[in-house]
């Protein structure tokens, strides 16, 4: 009991285990941001899995052909965003279910992008590889947390970033509180001259190029190749997360640090362990820890109120 | 654009729409194969002469069809009360290793019981199995409301974690040379052939009789008419005194049984034994197959040939011509989206311009 003790004040210590915390964090904030703006319009974007495969493969294939890391990343956020249009006529404007909708875009992303790899590399091996965003160097002055911070991309400043930016949008700006009136109330968002349809698609659009952003970091950043099953449910998880989150953009943050914690304790748990549990069971964790996020928050999670409901205009 | 609900569907339409989709995705996808700089007549012909073009050909895609048949049941079953199991590729591997469990261990012939005996408790315990791990979600959906697709996608990453464990562990072959393979099952207890020099078994029976039986539930028995009840609307169904939460719960127990018995088909009728690899997405396939056939149990059948067929002879095209064999899993994810579509247009007519 000591030694576990002494080896988790270690782990703590450690700005090793705090880098990797961040790095398996960031890919999980952007996507928790990702459903959380769909899902405060009042959508459940399940495309999250196949859009995050989708961001990672093309924005690489951008990087691959010659085009810088930026324009990679806007590539990724592209494609994200034409899948996200994708599910807004399909769930918007046709109103299908939300749910056989996004399983149904994850897989036909998910599919499209192993074969337009199949397609782009007939017969290589091993997977071809490019320049990743390299560490920030620079910010090894801060004080006190520079040599973590050091050891991140730009990505990952980008996407801690972007919390307080999406808040900021969603509670205090004219286009946030469409967001959250059709995400709540759509008919009487519309009684006020909104256009839910648009609001919505808007919001899913943009939702998916956080998605694909998501995705692109895999690729760029924490790798340097597209790998068949990089995602690994990654996305699913973004989705408990944001129940977890209760739909706040602080929390999601909060909760994916949380995870990414967790999962980065777990490995070095392992690896202390010795091999005295199977390491199948440290890997089932996160699966499992995002179920129990689910189970504890299940009822005080304050769902929007017309979360997953189609809105018909005109239908009660 | 807005949409205008029609008075009625028509029949015609109704079977119409899988049709449609499918001629859609079929065009969609010529896309892709002439992306893919293949000939597209040439490479449909050679996907269809893979499926269906000679004894050997159909019979593979028959023994693709039976694990489909199971699992296209288990969604439609589960879809019709709208509980959305997901999850089904997981209680597929978990109904697996049940049958390993029982029909595998214990020296390699099971546990010492007449194969007559053994055999039934065999399927009993691969449906237990894919029952039990559905009933957590359920339980969680009814009880909490806890999304169960986001659960039961979870726990299909756990079950396949929990099939590694098992096969480096307790279950693992050891004449497997390190292979991840598991024990097989009592060569007593697989499924007897239906076709000479061919992999078609029993199972496919099974898997059809049940689509029956799944059929007649849902048409003639009270609970039939719960489950439709539920899924029509959940609270007029608990207004009208319809115990609406037992319903979901037995809806889950089948749902999840039907996938645990395509995981006992797999290893008695197939493979003999459980691999990681057992199910290529068998479980997610199943989803496409259910809304194919508008949830009609007796839809799911021919569905399933169909999703078999583009399995089968997309592997054969693949080899001939050089089209990646992803263009399976593209064809099976547009039909989704596009009978998703279709079903729904069934439904409401499209108006352009304002009301």
């Amino acid at each position: 009991m000591m030694e576990l003790l002494a080896t988790l004040a270690d782990m703590l210590g450690s700005s090793a285990f705090w880098i990797a915390t961040l790095r398996v964090a960031t890919p999980l904030i952007l996507g928790t941001l990702g459903v959380l703006i769909c899902e405060r319009a009042g959508v459940l974007n399940l495309g999250i899995e196949g859009i995050m495969v989708a961001g990672a493969f093309t924005g690489w294939l951008a990087v691959y052909q010659g085009a810088d890391l930026w324009t990679g990343v806007l590539v990724a956020m592209a494609t994200g965003a034409a899948c996200g249009l994708l599910h807004a006529v399909l769930t918007v404007w046709l109103t299908v279910s939300q749910h056989v909708a996004g399983l149904g875009l994850t897989m036909f992303a998910t599919s499209l992008s192993y074969f337009a790899y199949r397609v782009s590399f007939p017969k290589v091996t091993t997977p071809p590889t490019i320049e990743p965003f390299a560490p920030l160097q620079a910010l090894d002055a801060v004080p006190w947390i520079g040599p973590v911070l050091a050891s991140q991309t730009a990505l990952t400043l980008l996407a801690i970033a972007l919390v307080p930016l999406v808040g900021w949008i969603i509670q205090r700006t004219p286009a946030g509180l469409a967001l959250r009136m059709v995400g709540e109330n759509p008919a009487a968002a519309e009684g006020q001259g909104l256009n839910v349809v648009a609001v919505r698609t808007a919001a899913i659009v943009a939702g998916s190029a956080q998605m694909g952003l998501a995705g692109a970091f895999l690729t760029l950043s924490a790798f340097n190749a597209f790998f068949f099953n990089m995602i690994n449910g990654r996305g699913w998880i973004c989705v408990a997360l944001v129940v977890f989150a209760s739909w706040r953009p602080g929390k999601a943050l909060l909760g994916a640090l949380l995870f990414a914690a967790f999962d980065a304790a777990q490995l070095r748990l392992q690896q202390a362990g010795g091999g005295a549990l199977p390491y199948q069971l440290y890997l089932m964790l996160p699966y499992l820890l995002s179920i129990l996020a689910l189970i504890v928050m299940a009822r005080r999670a304050a769902y929007p109120q017309a979360l997953m409901k189609p809105y018909r205009k005109g239908e009660r | 654009m807005r949409l205008e609900a029609r008075a009625g569907s028509s029949r015609i339409a109704l079977l119409l729409a899988p049709f449609a989709a499918v001629l859609f995705t079929l065009a969609v996808c010529a896309l892709l194969v002439a992306w893919a700089g293949a000939p597209i007549g040439q490479t449909y012909a050679l996907l269809f002469e893979g499926a269906f073009g000679s004894r050997f050909a159909l019979s593979e895609t028959l023994t693709r069809a039976t694990p489909l048949i199971l699992t296209g049941l288990a969604a439609a079953v589960a879809f019709r009360a709208r509980l959305y199991n997901i999850g089904a590729e997981g209680q597929l591997y978990l109904g697996a290793l049940a049958a390993v469990a029982v029909g595998g261990l214990h020296g390699g012939t099971g546990w010492e019981l007449p194969p007559m005996l053994l055999f039934p408790l065999m399927l009993l315990a691969g449906a237990a199995a894919g029952a039990l791990w559905l009933l957590g979600p359920a339980w969680l959906k009814t009880k909490l409301g806890v999304d169960e697709v986001v659960t039961t996608l979870l726990l299909n990453f756990v079950a396949l974690l929990f099939v590694s464990l098992m096969l480096d562990g307790t279950m693992k072959d050891p004449m497997a040379m390190g292979w991840p393979q598991s024990v097989a099952i009592n060569p007593e207890l697989e499924f007897s052939r239906l076709m000479e020099r061919s992999r078609v078994h029993s199972g496919l029976l099974l898997a059809c009789g049940l689509a029956v039986v799944v059929w007649g539930v849902e048409r003639f028995t009270t609970f039939g008419f719960a489950l439709r009840a539920v899924g029509a609307n959940a609270r007029a169904a608990a207004f009208a005194g319809l115990p609406v939460r037992r319903t979901m719960l037995v809806c889950a127990l089948i749902s999840g049984a039907l996938a645990g018995l395509a995981g006992v088909g797999e290893v008695a009728g197939r493979a003999g034994y459980v691999t990681l690899d057992m199910s290529p997405g068998y479980g997610y396939a199943g989803i496409v197959i259910a809304m194919l056939a508008g949830l009609h149990p007796l839809g799911v059948v021919v569905s399933a040939v169909f999703i078999a067929a583009v399995l089968v002879g997309a592997d054969s095209m693949s080899r001939a011509i050089g089209v990646p064999n992803y263009i399976a899993d593209v064809i099976v994810a547009t039909a989704l989206l596009a009978m998703l579509v279709a079903t729904l247009l069934t439904r409401y007519r499209v108006r352009w311009g304002r009301a």
